[in-house]
C-alpha cells in the first residue's frame, strides 16, 4: 500500500470547496435532484436489477376464498424446461416462519397464524399455495399450471355483519371472526346527548380501497450463501423494519441482512409491509445459492398488495339546537380480511383520535370492532384510520347543519377551536398545539366565491335544472408525525416512533446526509438538503443525501404517515446542529479565541470582537480532516448522528371547499371547482407541499367519484385488474386551485407539521358533501361512495327514503 | 424462436425471441433498457409507452415480433447530444413528477401527442394523456408542463 500525503489529499480537496450558500434555502422553490434520472430512464426499479445466474420466482394463488387444501403435488412442475425448483406450502414450512402483525391492538386479540405460503387451508382468492423458481419469468410463470392443487371448498364470508355472526369462520381455530373490540372514550357521552336537542345518526360505508402505487412490488434477494449474507432489494417503504421483521421471521441473523430499497415507485401504505413474497424470496435463495427475483403483475398485486380502508360507520352527534355540538358517538366495524398484516388492527384505531376533529365537544365514545373475512387483508392506505374519520365527522356536520337549518359553514365556525385557545387539548386527549381554523377558511372561502357560488345553487334549484350545483366543505385536521414514541407505547405498537440522521463533513465541505427516512416520491433528497444547506451554510448543490440502505443509511424507522419532515426531517437540522457544536469547537481552536467567543453565521466562523478573524465551515471541515495539531481530547471529525424521539404529533389543517355539478338526469358528477387552503406549518419547498396535495387531492377524489375494490359473495375480486378497478386519468380530474397559510408548529424547532396525506384526508368529505348537497333537496341525505352514476341514479330514485 | 431486427435508441440488435416475448420484456430483460417500466397487465397505465417507428404504442401490448424491422425509442433515446428533450425538462421544471414511475410513458406519450398536435388545449392534453396512469401527481403538474413543452404554458424559475 503506498503512503497517502495527507497534506497533498488537503490541498487537493481544498480546490473543490465552494463558496457558502447566499440565499436561505428554506421556502425555495427549489427543483428536485430527484428527477435527473426519472425524467431520462436512468432508474433503479427493483425489476431492473439482474445479476448472474439470476433466477425468478412465481406464486400459485388459491382461486378460492376459502378451502382446504386436501392434495398439493409439485412434482410436474419441475419436469418444465428451466425449472429449478417448486415448493408447497409444507415443502417450506420450517423455513417460512409466519408474517408479523407488529400492533397488537389488545391483549386478547385474535391474531392468526399467517404462513407466508398456506400449507392446510387458503382463506382468499391470492393466497399463495406454492412457488415455482425458474430461469426467467415466463418460464416460472408456464411451469405454475403444472402444480396440481386439490381444494376441499369452504364457505366464504365476505360481509362483515355476516362474518360477526360467527356462522362461517374464516380461522376455525380462533372460535370466532372477531378480531377484537377497542373501546375508548372521552368526557361523557351519555350525560352529553341526554341535554341534547337535536341528534343524528349515520351509517357511512367506507368502500374497500386498492392502493394502486405506479410501480408493482418486487423483489431480489442476493445471497452469498457460503457465508450465510443475504441483500435483499425490494420495492419497500420500510427497508429497516423488513431487515429486523427477516430477521424475526427466517431466524437469519439481523446482521447478515442487508435491505435496500432501490428506487421506489410509490407506497402510499402499501409497501408499508412485510410480505409473504420477501420471506419466500429470501428462504428460496438461502435453499438454492442464487439470486432469486419476484415481480407481480398488477392483476397479481390486486390479490396479493394490502387494500384500504372498508369499514362500516355507525355515527351518532348530539347538539343543541343552536348548533352548539355536546357529543359524538362511533361505533365501526373495520374489515381486517383474512390475516393480519403489519399494522391492519391499529389503523382504524389511527382514527380513534380524530373523528372529534376540529371540534369541541362534551362527550365523545368511540368503539371499533376489527372482523376477519375471507378476503385480502386490509392495512395502512393513504392516511390510515384518518381519512376515515375525517370523512364520517365532515359529512355528518353536513347532516347536522340540514337537520338544524343553519348553514355548514357557520354550524363548523360555531364549533371548531379558536386560534387563541391553542394549545388544546380535545376530547380523545391529544393536545393540538397550534392552529389557526379561521385564517384558512377565510383564505379558502375568499377562493372559492362562496356566496356567488350558493347564490348559483339557487338559481338552479328554483330554475329546476337538470344538472343541479353542490357545495362541500371540509374543514380538517389530521395528526401527522408518527409518533412519540411513548404514545406507541401506550397503544401496543411493537416498535418506537422516532427518527435517524447523521451529518458526514467530507474534507472538501461536502456534505451528506443520511436519514432513515425511505422516500419513494416525496423528494427527501431535495428537502432534506435545503435543511442541511441553511443549518450548515453551505450550498444545495454540496448536499447529498443517502437513503434505504441499511448498511449505508443504518438506522432508520422509514417512511409512513405524513413523519418523514416532521421526524426525519427534524432529525437533520438537530444533527446539523451538532456539528456545528462540533465545529464550533475545532473553529476557536484554530482562531486561538474562546469557544463562548466564536459565532457561526452564513456558513463561517467568526470571533468577537475580531472582523479579521473567520473560518468557513468548509476550512474547519478540511482543518479536521487534516487535524494537525489538535489539542488532547479534541476528535478529529465534525460527523453528528441524532436520533429524534417527537414530544408530540403535528396537526395540519385546512379548508376545502368543492363545487360539483350533478346531472340528475345521469347521475353524472363533474368537478366544477375545487380549493384547498392547507395549513401545513413552515414549508421547506412549496412545490413539492403543492405536488402532495396535488396527489392526494387526486387519490381522497378517486375515493369519493371512482375506485371501489368489490368482491362477490363467493369471495372473488371482481376488480382485479385495472380495467374493472377505475384509477382515475388527467381527464377526470379538474384543475386545483392550491393555497396555504402557516401557522407553524410549536412542537419541532422547523415549525412543520406534514402534507403527504393532507389533500387525501380532506378531500373525499369535500366531494360527497358537494354531491349530497347538490341532491338535498330531491330528499337525498347520503350516497354511497363511490358516487359514480349509478350510485347518484340510485340514491336520487331513493330520495326521501332516509 | 424468430429472428428479429430492430433498432432501439440508435442501435441495432439482432436477436432470437419466443414469438410470444412482450416488446417490453424484450428491451428490459434481454436488452437491458429497463428505462421502460411496466405497470399493469391490462394496456391500462402506460407506463411501458414508447415510440415504435416514431408513434406511441405501449411495449406490453406489442410483441417482440412485431417490433422486426422496426425503430424503436424509449425514454433513454429521447435526448439528443447530451440536451434533454424540451418535454423532459418541462417535466423536472413544472414538477410533473413525483416516484417517477410513470414518467417515462408519460413523456413518450405527451412528446407524440405533441407530434400530432403542437398547441394543445388544456383540455386536449388530458384526454390526450387518458391512457396514461399517474398516481403521484394528480396530473395538474403534468397537463402544465405539457403546456410549456408546446410553448404556451411560461416555465418556472427555480
Amino acid at each position: 500500500m503506498s503512503e497517502i500525503d495527507p497534506g497533498a489529499v488537503a490541498l487537493e480537496a481544498a480546490d473543490q470547496i465552494s463558496q457558502p450558500a447566499a440565499e436561505r434555502e428554506v421556502g425555495r422553490r427549489r427543483l428536485r435532484k430527484e428527477d435527473a434520472r426519472l425524467v431520462t430512464g436512468q432508474t433503479n426499479w427493483t425489476d431492473n436489477i439482474q445479476f448472474p445466474g439470476m433466477v425468478h420466482m412465481a406464486v400459485l394463488r388459491s382461486p378460492m376464498a376459502h378451502a382446504r387444501i386436501t392434495r398439493i403435488d409439485v412434482s410436474a412442475a419441475l419436469e418444465r424446461p428451466g425449472v429449478l425448483a417448486a415448493y408447497s406450502g409444507r415443502d417450506l414450512a420450517d423455513e417460512q416462519g409466519a408474517l408479523p402483525c407488529a400492533w397488537p391492538v389488545t391483549p386478547d386479540m385474535k391474531h392468526p397464524n399467517h404462513p407466508p405460503l398456506a400449507v392446510d387451508e387458503v382463506r382468499y382468492v391470492g393466497d399463495g399455495v406454492a412457488v415455482v423458481v425458474a430461469r426467467d419469468r415466463y418460464a416460472a410463470a408456464d411451469a405454475l399450471d403444472a402444480i396440481e392443487v386439490d381444494y376441499e371448498p369452504l364457505p366464504a364470508v365476505v360481509d362483515m355483519e355476516r362474518a360477526l355472526k360467527d356462522e362461517v369462520l374464516v380461522h376455525s381455530e380462533l372460535g370466532t371472526n372477531r378480531c377484537f373490540t377497542w373501546p375508548f372514550a372521552g368526557g361523557d357521552y351519555d350525560a352529553a346527548k341526554a341535554k341534547a336537542d337535536v341528534v343524528v345518526t349515520r351509517r357511512f360505508l367506507q368502500q374497500r380501497l386498492i392502493p394502486t402505487a405506479m410501480e408493482p412490488r418486487s423483489v431480489v434477494v442476493a445471497p452469498i450463501a457460503a457465508a450465510g449474507e443475504y441483500t435483499v432489494y425490494s420495492a419497500t417503504q420500510i427497508p429497516h423494519i423488513l431487515r429486523l421483521m427477516l430477521a424475526m421471521v427466517t431466524g437469519t441473523p439481523e446482521h447478515k441482512i442487508r435491505v435496500i430499497a432501490p428506487d421506489v415507485g410509490g407506497g402510499f401504505g402499501s409497501k408499508l409491509n412485510v410480505y409473504a413474497e420477501e420471506v419466500l424470496a429470501l428462504v428460496v435463495a438461502k435453499r438454492l445459492g442464487q439470486p432469486v427475483k419476484w415481480t407481480e403483475t398488477r392483476s397479481e398485486g390486486y390479490q396479493a398488495t394490502i387494500h384500504g380502508r372498508d369499514q362500516i360507520q355507525d355515527i351518532e352527534v348530539a347538539a343543541k339546537s343552536d348548533g352548539t355540538l355536546l357529543g359524538l358517538k362511533v361505533d365501526l366495524m373495520a374489515d381486517m380480511g383474512a390475516y393480519l398484516q403489519l399494522v391492519t388492527p391499529g389503523v382504524p384505531l389511527l382514527g380513534a383520535f380524530m373523528f372529534n376533529a376540529i371540534y369541541k365537544m362534551e362527550g365523545y365514545s368511540f368503539t371499533c370492532h376489527g372482523v376477519f373475512t375471507t378476503k385480502t387483508p386490509t392495512d395502512a392506505y393513504r392516511g390510515a384510520g384518518r381519512p376515515e374519520a375525517t370523512f364520517a365527522v365532515e359529512r355528518i356536520m353536513d347532516e347536522l347543519a340540514a337537520e338544524l337549518g343553519m348553514d355548514p359553514m357557520e354550524l363548523r365556525r360555531k364549533n371548531w377551536i379558536q386560534h387563541d385557545e391553542f394549545p388544546y387539548t380535545t376530547i380523545a386527549g391529544l393536545t393540538y398545539d397550534s392552529g389557526n381554523y379561521e385564517a384558512a377558511t377565510a383564505k379558502a372561502m375568499e377562493l372559492f366565491d362562496y356566496d356567488g357560488l350558493r347564490r348559483e345553487q339557487e338559481k338552479r334549484r328554483a330554475d329546476n335544472d337538470p344538472v343541479q350545483l353542490g357545495i362541500g366543505i371540509s374543514t380538517f385536521t389530521e395528526m401527522c408525525g408518527l409518533a412519540p414514541s411513548r404514545v406507541l407505547g401506550s397503544l401496543s405498537y411493537g416498535a418506537g416512533g422516532w427518527e435517524a440522521a447523521a451529518i458526514r463533513m467530507l474534507p472538501t465541505g461536502k456534505v451528506e446526509v443520511v436519514t432513515g427516512t425511505a422516500p419513494h416520491g416525496q423528494g427527501h433528497v431535495t428537502a432534506w438538503s435545503q435543511i442541511a444547506a441553511d443549518a450548515l451554510g453551505v450550498p444545495f448543490e454540496d448536499v447529498e443525501v443517502i437513503h434505504s440502505d441499511t448498511r449505508a443509511a443504518p438506522q432508520g424507522m422509514d417512511t409512513y404517515g405524513s413523519r418523514s419532515l416532521v421526524v426525519g426531517g427534524v432529525a437533520v437540522h438537530l444533527a446539523c446542529q451538532k456539528v456545528l457544536d462540533k465545529a464550533k469547537r475545532v473553529a476557536a481552536h484554530l482562531l486561538e479565541a474562546s469557544e463562548g467567543d466564536v459565532e457561526f453565521a452564513g456558513g463561517s466562523f467568526t470571533v468577537k470582537g475580531s472582523p479579521d478573524a473567520k473560518l468557513s465551515i468548509q476550512e474547519v471541515a478540511l482543518a479536521t480532516f487534516a487535524s494537525h495539531n489538535f489539542p488532547e481530547g479534541m476528535e478529529p471529525t465534525l460527523n453528528s448522528d441524532y436520533v429524534m424521539d417527537p414530544e408530540n404529533f403535528s396537526f395540519p389543517h385546512g379548508t376545502h371547499l368543492c363545487a360539483t355539478e350533478v346531472d340528475t338526469e345521469t347521475g353524472f358528477v363533474k368537478i366544477r371547482k375545487y380549493v384547498a387552503v392547507d395549513d401545513v406549518g413552515k414549508v421547506i419547498n412549496p412545490i413539492i407541499v403543492e405536488g402532495q396535495v396535488h396527489g392526494g387531492l387526486a387519490q381522497g377524489i378517486a375515493q369519493a367519484l371512482y375506485e371501489e375494490a368489490l368482491y362477490d359473495a363467493d369471495g372473488n375480486l371482481t376488480t382485479g385488474t385495472l380495467v374493472d378497478y377505475y384509477v382515475p386519468t388527467a381527464a377526470d380530474l379538474p384543475r386545483f386551485t392550491t393555497d396555504r397559510t402557516e401557522t407553524p408548529a410549536t412542537s419541532n424547532p422547523l415549525g412543520v407539521k406534514g402534507v403527504g396525506e393532507a389533500g387525501t384526508i380532506a378531500s373525499t368529505p369535500a366531494v360527497v358533501n358537494a354531491v349530497v348537497d347538490a341532491l338535498r333537496p330531491r330528499g337525498v341525505v347520503d350516497v354511497p361512495m363511490p358516487c359514480s352514476p349509478e350510485h347518484v341514479w340510485r340514491a336520487l330514485q331513493q330520495g326521501g327514503a332516509k | 424462436m424468430t429472428r428479429i431486427r430492430t433498432t432501439v435508441d440508435g442501435v441495432r440488435y439482432e436477436d432470437e425471441v419466443e414469438p410470444r416475448l412482450l416488446l417490453v420484456h424484450y428491451l428490459r430483460d434481454r436488452l437491458g433498457r429497463t428505462g421502460t417500466p411496466v405497470g399493469c397487465d391490462t394496456s391500462n397505465c402506460g407506463a411501458c409507452t414508447v415510440h415504435l417507428n416514431g408513434s406511441a404504442v405501449r411495449s406490453c401490448t406489442v410483441l417482440a415480433v412485431q417490433a422486426d424491422g422496426a425503430e424503436v425509442t424509449t425514454i433513454q433515446g429521447l435526448a439528443s447530444n447530451g440536451e434533454w428533450h424540451p418535454v423532459q425538462k418541462a417535466f423536472h421544471e413544472r414538477h410533473a413528477l413525483q416516484c417517477g414511475y410513470c414518467t417515462p410513458g408519460m413523456i413518450m406519450a405527451a412528446v407524440d401527442l405533441l407530434k400530432d398536435n403542437p398547441t394543445p388545449s388544456e383540455d386536449e392534453v388530458r384526454e390526450g394523456l387518458e391512457g396514461n396512469l399517474c398516481r403521484c401527481t394528480g396530473y395538474q403538474n403534468i397537463v402544465d408542463a405539457v403546456l410549456q413543452a408546446s410553448g404556451q404554458k411560461e416555465g418556472v424559475s427555480p
